[in-house]
């Protein structure tokens, strides 16, 4: 049996007999591409962006990315003009089904160590899911795996389905699932349509966004200001509890969204400092204006600067890649600004669609009751690692992993770290440090054999 | 006013502080970072006695066993396992050594069983085929280190302990230790520092030593025992600066492989080494094939006391009878916590202690040729 949560390589759930990550493809051969002037990892809106932008600027570009193909969560498997660009250029090559296991300083892909003048992060993100009975079963997905198997592998996760969280991605999750032939028995979303009222300008600024929107509307059933606040198996498939009216919903399959978690592990292993979004509460990236980190050399766009989507982030892309021409010196301070005016101007409208979005679907940060799993890797359950907190005097994350085990399994605390700084704050009534969460110094799981061939010398034997 | 401040929240002062408070004494720890930041988070949890030739230390650990044994059961769920420890050899010529070895540990009590290649591979089914033979030492046990120090702390503050975290200790007093915003009046203070203890009381010559352990995915039941290869007896007793690296390899309850470990004496550098983590996947992959398609997850550093005669460091400062010291460990600190504390407990109130604590005299450094540090 193949079991599905993240559909995008970050839970080590998606299991099939073999392995954990049935959801990415199988790690590819050997990697093969010139040295780089410019690596960008991710091969996303945002990092196709910044590779047209470095290479157009005359750099030699490597694009790293875990996909069979180019074009990351959004694009996938669509014929895009960026991807075609992209594709097309010839000073930019791309190493498909490979990720970047470690950083710092060079960057370490498959067996090889790239060591790039610069380096665009274009890492993205993930769904985030806040806790709740039952999300661990087996038909509970992230609404972003809902989708990553719709649209890549043309498979519905279920034949009645409910989709659940915030934000306007479920709505285009409940359209790709249509679209595979799953009945979606409707949209629970938390938040409030008259929230929008309070952000009439996002409205006028993008009324793209709005077509794109009643687009996805079209036919499903949006149940606003309710939770699914527990799932339980029930006869072959599932059944949640809607609140507050606490009704059950029989159905096969779960998808659940609150938001996006940016992936930061690469930017924090290179030394990037961070900060928390007041927007949402994700760790991210702190960049100035042309997208540069705090690391000279190292730019990122995208989720990892700010959860913004798609639209945003190709414009940060842009921007980010023309910047690391710039730090290689390839172009000059008038080049880079007369390059980036345009791609700036797009990035201050996107940003202000963004925030509105961020204000009208507020991310929860609530801690689950004491029965739910909260690591999912390690089986830890909130009153498990509540009671520890408390006979240990457990008041930071490091003692809180050690201790409890929780986010010491596969997936890192990508799943559990927001929820496991939530409780400890709860508990402690201190703001924990979250870049503990975030220190990953594999980056990914990555294999003995691959770490044997490093040798002595900073290289490999 | 109490009677005892302890400086250092690892497993040693843990265990010096919940040693004392069962005694009924007043303790108060001090810890300069938070819960299980320093060594003690980064270990392994060995509690070994195969590792350690007769002598002082040996006594020690074996006393040290007597007593996790004891302390066990009032920590609740550390992760005990008595899963015994296995040398192995894949050189012929090494075989007499370790054989040798482990009639003389014998003699001093530990209980040993020299190995046949096929017996070694009844044990461990997935050992490399070139390995020609080993001893087993079922005495040697693991812990979960950190949840046994975190226990520890928790039983004594049951007794009345309190724990102070982010509180160090920056000078220490014949009448107790000072703060850097307020001090503690205490009648004895133990210096549990660790690998941080040389700066408090009269300067000893112990340095922090660097290992690297890398940490795999779950894999169930792959590795049964403690396994390492006989070099590492070398390398534990050697002084070299450069790094050296022994394969230690074991499962967990939770399902992942530890794999250790690395020695270098480069002070407190916390950069991850590319080198170290490649030797240690080469060992690893060397004792047991069947790891080279098997992934690790996590890689961290911590820094062992390092005292330069490889003995632990226990008893009153030369300088100030008030102050005890209570490290020195290096790689042993978790094995030899409990009686490392027991053993100040019966200082602190004059009972005769259970070991002979001449070997582990901190005086021993003013008396002895001066060993330049690293």
């Amino acid at each position: 049996m193949v079991s599905w949560f993240c559909g995008m390589g970050v839970c080590f759930a998606c299991a099939g007999p073999q392995s954990p990550r049935t959801c990415v493809p199988a790690p590819a051969g050997p990697v093969e591409c010139p040295e780089p002037d410019v690596v960008v990892v991710g091969a996303g809106p945002g990092g196709l962006s910044a590779a047209v932008g470095a290479a157009g600027s005359g750099a030699a570009v490597v694009v790293v990315d875990l996909g069979a193909r180019p074009g990351g969560q959004y694009l996938r498997a669509a014929r895009h003009p960026l991807i075609e660009r992209a594709e097309a250029h010839p000073r930019i090559t791309f190493v498909q089904g490979h990720e970047v296991w470690a950083a710092g300083p060079g960057l370490r892909v498959g067996d090889r160590e790239l060591r790039p003048r610069a380096v665009v992060l274009a890492t993205g993100g993930y769904d985030r899911v806040v806790p709740f009975p039952g999300w661990d079963l087996p038909g509970v997905v992230t609404a972003g795996g809902a989708q990553a198997l719709a649209k890549g592998q043309g498979v519905p996760i279920g034949r009645r389905v409910l989709v659940a969280g915030t934000g306007p991605f479920l709505l285009a999750v409940a359209a790709s699932l249509r679209e595979v032939g799953a009945e979606v028995v409707a949209v629970v979303e938390a938040s409030r349509l008259s929230r929008w009222l309070r952000h009439p300008r996002a409205v006028v600024g993008s009324p793209g966004r709005l077509v794109e929107a009643a687009r996805y509307l079209r036919g499903t059933a949006v149940w606003h200001g309710q939770r699914v606040t527990a799932v339980e198996r029930y006869g072959d498939g599932l059944r949640a509890l809607v609140s507050p009216k606490d009704r059950w919903v029989e159905v096969d399959a779960v998808c659940v969204g609150h938001g996006f978690t940016p992936s930061i592990e690469l930017a924090v292993a290179l030394g990037c400092d961070t900060r928390v979004d007041p927007r949402d509460g994700s760790l991210v990236v702190t960049v100035d204006d042309a997208q540069r980190s705090s690391v000279p050399g190292v730019l990122v766009a995208g989720e990892a600067t700010g959860v913004g989507g798609a639209a945003l982030a190709m414009a940060e892309g842009a921007i980010a890649g023309l910047a690391a021409a710039h730090h290689i010196g390839l172009i000059d301070d008038r080049a880079l600004a007369a390059a980036t005016a345009s791609h700036r101007r797009t990035r201050a409208r996107r940003l202000r669609f963004a925030n509105a979005l961020h204000a009208v679907y507020p991310a929860p940060d609530a801690v689950p009751p004491d029965g739910t799993v909260l690591c999912r890797c390690e089986r830890v359950t909130v009153g498990r690692a509540r009671a520890d907190i408390v006979r240990y005097g457990i008041d930071d994350v490091r003692a809180l992993k050690l201790l409890t085990r929780v986010g010491m399994g596969m997936c890192q605390g990508r799943m559990c770290g927001r929820t496991a700084l939530a409780l400890l704050r709860a508990e402690t009534g201190q703001v924990p440090d979250p870049v503990a969460f975030a220190r990953r110094p594999f980056a990914f799981p990555v294999p003995l054999r691959t770490l044997a061939s490093l040798d002595g010398k900073g290289g490999h034997a | 006013m109490v009677d005892v401040a302890v400086v250092g929240a690892g497993i040693v002062g843990a265990a010096c502080a919940l040693a004392c408070a069962r005694r009924g004494l007043s303790v108060v720890v001090l810890e300069r970072g938070g819960l299980v930041a320093g060594t003690t988070g980064s270990g392994e949890g060995n509690l070994l006695v195969s590792d350690k030739p007769p002598g002082p230390e040996l006594d020690l650990a074996l006393l040290s066993l007597r007593l996790w044994r004891e302390w066990a059961p009032e920590l609740g769920d550390i992760e005990l396992e008595a899963k015994g420890g296995l040398i192995v050899t894949r050189s012929d010529a090494a075989l007499p050594a370790l054989s040798a070895a482990a009639r003389a540990q014998a003699v001093a009590g530990v209980l040993a069983e020299e190995l046949d290649a096929a017996a070694v591979r009844e044990r461990e089914p997935a050992i490399a085929p070139d390995v020609v033979g080993g001893v087993y030492y079922p005495q040697d046990m693991q812990v979960q280190p950190a949840r046994a120090a975190a226990a520890m702390l928790a039983a004594a503050r049951d007794l009345g302990a309190r724990v102070l975290l982010r509180t160090p200790a920056v000078a220490v007093r014949p009448d107790g230790v000072d703060t850097p915003t307020s001090s503690v009046t205490a009648r004895w203070v133990v210096n549990a520092a660790g690998a941080w203890a040389g700066s408090l009381g009269t300067a000893l010559p112990v340095a922090p030593r660097r290992g690297f352990v890398m940490v795999t995915e779950p894999v169930g039941r792959l590795i049964r025992h403690k396994v390492y290869s006989a070099e590492y007896l070398d390398n534990v007793a050697s002084d070299a600066a450069s790094m050296q690296t022994s394969t230690v390899v074991e499962g967990t309850p939770a399902g992942t492989v530890l794999i250790g470990a690395t020695r270098e004496l480069v002070g407190f550098d916390p950069a991850l080494s590319h080198d170290a983590v490649g030797a240690l996947a080469r060992g690893a992959i060397a004792l047991f094939p069947a790891l080279a398609g098997v992934r690790a997850i996590r890689v961290y550093r911590g820094y062992r006391p390092f005292a330069p005669d490889h003995l632990p460091v226990i008893g009153p400062d030369p300088g100030m009878p008030s102050l005890l010291h209570a490290h020195g460990h290096e790689g042993a600190g978790i094995g030899l916590a409990p009686a490392t504390g027991h053993l100040i407990a019966q200082s602190i109130v004059g009972e005769t202690p259970d070991l002979d604590l001449t070997p582990f005299d901190p005086a021993r450094f003013l008396t002895a040729t001066p060993t330049p540090l690293p």
